[in-house]
This record gives structure tokens, C-alpha cells and sequence, in this order.
């Protein structure tokens, strides 16, 4: 804490004063210091880390069961799953043979750094290639919260219309790649894809975007291309790093 | 809103402070945090502390972004950060970002 104390003078009766103090401290250094422990944890074990958010419905965990019992033939996988009250969704991702544990916030809206290091004690990282913490339904305060994720992921639906990305920002500005998701049903909910896009190119002008349908299978291919190219330039990086 | 709570309580600790007058935050336009919904969990976790009186001072801080092709700094007019000059899309944000507990105003008894 910056202690620059300064006293204003105003001594109305004898002893008592008047002080400002200034302090200048970001309210979330505490998580961002958990998240960069994190982050150097989960390169020590060579783990690809997404952070996936997105709206409540938008599809996490339909996505999320198709990748398991996809991707996850040729990778391991764990999953943390932040939930508000229940654990319904670990629940549809359990077994199938890749680690899943539940979070469940309680009253907060979104997970922390610290609930993820909780959380990861119960996982054999080092038997792990890729963990996907699927954030808790909501796009507000989960994007000011840094997990140690390499990536973070917004899966948006045909079914929420055009404009989530003008709605909320932060999330995507701060997202490397965007899902469009249910993307089977985009005529018949009159998704006008093209006014999706622009959205999110213009208010997320670095992110990658991808459409997908869970359901069908549409579009997963390009997902997990880009899955598998995260995970490699991963181990390139560590292979830099660590001398053979 | 714990951080913020417990960073006041050890100012107010460490200056020996009978009361809290003001709480004053640095709240940036892309923080993520609403003022409204902040002033109304402030008036909830103040009850029963030290800074139950105190005042919450907001300041709002506006989003700069930066064009690294025109080498300018800018304050984009909504969500689109595009650069006047040019007309790119900005991804560099230089300042709006912010969730800061600027200063503590206390009363304290020497």
C-alpha cells in the first residue's frame, strides 16, 4: 500500500484530524497475481488452458460433450465446470473416461483464480494436454477475471441474436477466439449471420471466429484444428524454453 | 468488493481511524463493473463497519485506444474503436480498463 498520508488540516477539536490516503491499488491484483501463479503451473505441466464463457444457453457444455467424445479420443482432457447451484452440467460431462470436477460458486457470478488452483488440486495435471474451464453462464464480470487461461473462448448462439458482442463488450474484446454456436438453427431463428459477424469483427477486431453447431457436428472440424494448433505451438514454445 | 473492503480496513487500521467519510474508486468504461450496481452492493457491505457512513466517490474513467499505424491515442465514441484517422480497427486499449481504490478520507484520533 502507498502510504503517501496526508493530513488536510482540519483540526476541529483537539486530537482528531482529517485524512486522505492514498492507496492506487487495482481491486483485482489479488486475482491477477493467483491467475499468473496459475499460468506458470499449468506451462510447467505443458497444458493447453481455455477459459470458455459465454451466456447462460448459449451451448458450453453441448460443445463441450461433443469435444470430449471427439477430441478426446487423441487428447486427454479435464474439464472444470463453474456452476452458481448445481452440478447438472459436470454431471452430462462425466464419464467418459476424462477427468471433470465442479465448481460451484455459490452466490458468485463467475470464477476466480483461486477457485481454479482449488480446483485443480483434485486433477492429475501432468497426465493432462488440454483443460477447458467452462465459466459460469453470464458475459459481464467472468471477462475481468484472468483464470491463467492461454486463451479465452466466447461461444455466442444463432438463438441470441446479432448484437451480444455491442452488449457486452469486455468479453469479447478480450477473447482470442468466438464460437457461433447452433449454427443449424440460424435460418429458422432468422439469424442474420452476416450483421454477426460485422458485430464481431468490429468490436472484436483480434479474435478468431468459428461456427459450429454442437447438435450436428457442423464446423467442430475447425474447432478442433484449432485446438490441435494451440496445443502445438504450446509445445514448441516449451521445447524453446526447456533445453533437450 | 471483499479486496476493496479489506485494502479500507487496513488503511483505517494502520492510521489508527475512528471513522470512514469517503471512499473514492477509479471506475474505467470497459472495467466490466457497472456504477450502479457497484453503489448499491457498496450501501449492503458498508453496514455494521467502519465505513458504514462513508460516502462512495466514483470516477469514471473513459476508454483510450490506440492506433499503432497513426502512432495516435484516441477516445473511441462507443464499443467500435476505430481509428479517426485512418478508419482501422483499434486493438491496443491504453487506459479504460481500470478498477482501482484510489483514496480513503477518515477521521482519525491521534
Amino acid at each position: 500500500m502507498n502510504e503517501t498520508s496526508t493530513s488536510c488540516g482540519l483540526e476541529s477539536q483537539a486530537g482528531i484530524k482529517h485524512r486522505t490516503v492514498v492507496i492506487q491499488k487495482h481491486l483485482l491484483a489479488k486475482n491477477a497475481q493467483q491467475a499468473e501463479c496459475n499460468r506458470r503451473e499449468f506451462a510447467r505441466h505443458g497444458l493447453g488452458v481455455i477459459n470458455l464463457l459465454s451466456a447462460p444457453g448459449s451451448g458450453k457444455t453441448k460443445l463441450l460433450e461433443r469435444t470430449l467424445d471427439e477430441f478426446g479420443k487423441r487428447y486427454r482432457i479435464g474439464i472444470l465446470v463453474g456452476d452458481l447451484q448445481t452440478e447438472n452440467d459436470a454431471v452430462r460431462l462425466e464419464g467418459r473416461d476424462h477427468p471433470v470436477v465442479a465448481v460451484t460458486t455459490g452466490n458468485v457470478c463467475h470464477l476466480e483464480a483461486e477457485m481454479v488452483a482449488l480446483a485443480c488440486a483434485e486433477l492429475d495435471l501432468a497426465r493432462l494436454q488440454l483443460l477447458v474451464i467452462e465459466n459460469v453462464g453470464n458475459l459481464v464480470c467472468p471477462a475481468s477475471f484472468d483464470l491463467g487461461e492461454d486463451q479465452r473462448v466466447v461461444l455466442l448462439s444463432t438463438t441470441e441474436g446479432e448484437d451480444k458482442p455491442l452488449k457486452y463488450p469486455k468479453a469479447f474484446k478480450t477473447a482470442q477466439l468466438v464460437i457461433i454456436n447452433k449454427i443449424d438453427l440460424a435460418e429458422a431463428v432468422e439469424f442474420d449471420r452476416a450483421a454477426a459477424l460485422q458485430n464481431i469483427r468490429s468490436v472484436a477486431p483480434q479474435a478468431n471466429i468459428i461456427q459450429v453447431s454442437a447438435r450436428t457436428g457442423a464446423g467442430m472440424a475447425d474447432w478442433y484444428r484449432y485446438l490441435e494448433q494451440l496445443l502445438q505451438s504450446l509445445a514448441n514454445k516449451s521445447a524453446a524454453v526447456v533445453p533437450q | 468488493m471483499e479486496e476493496l473492503m479489506s485494502l479500507v480496513d487496513n488503511a483505517a487500521r494502520e492510521q489508527n481511524a475512528t471513522s470512514i467519510e469517503a471512499i473514492h474508486l477509479a471506475v474505467g468504461e470497459l472495467s466490466g463493473v457497472d456504477p450502479q450496481a457497484l453503489s448499491f452492493a457498496f450501501d449492503s457491505v458498508v453496514q455494521g463497519t467502519i465505513a458504514r457512513h462513508a460516502k462512495l466517490v466514483i470516477s469514471r474513467i473513459a476508454v483510450i485506444a490506440y492506433c499503432p499505424v497513426c502512432s495516435l491515442e484516441f477516445t473511441p465514441p462507443d464499443v467500435v474503436y476505430l481509428c479517426p484517422t485512418c478508419g482501422r480497427f483499434s486493438q491496443e486499449i491504453r487506459q479504460g480498463t481500470e478498477l482501482t481504490l484510489a483514496s480513503v478520507e477518515m477521521t482519525t484520533h491521534e
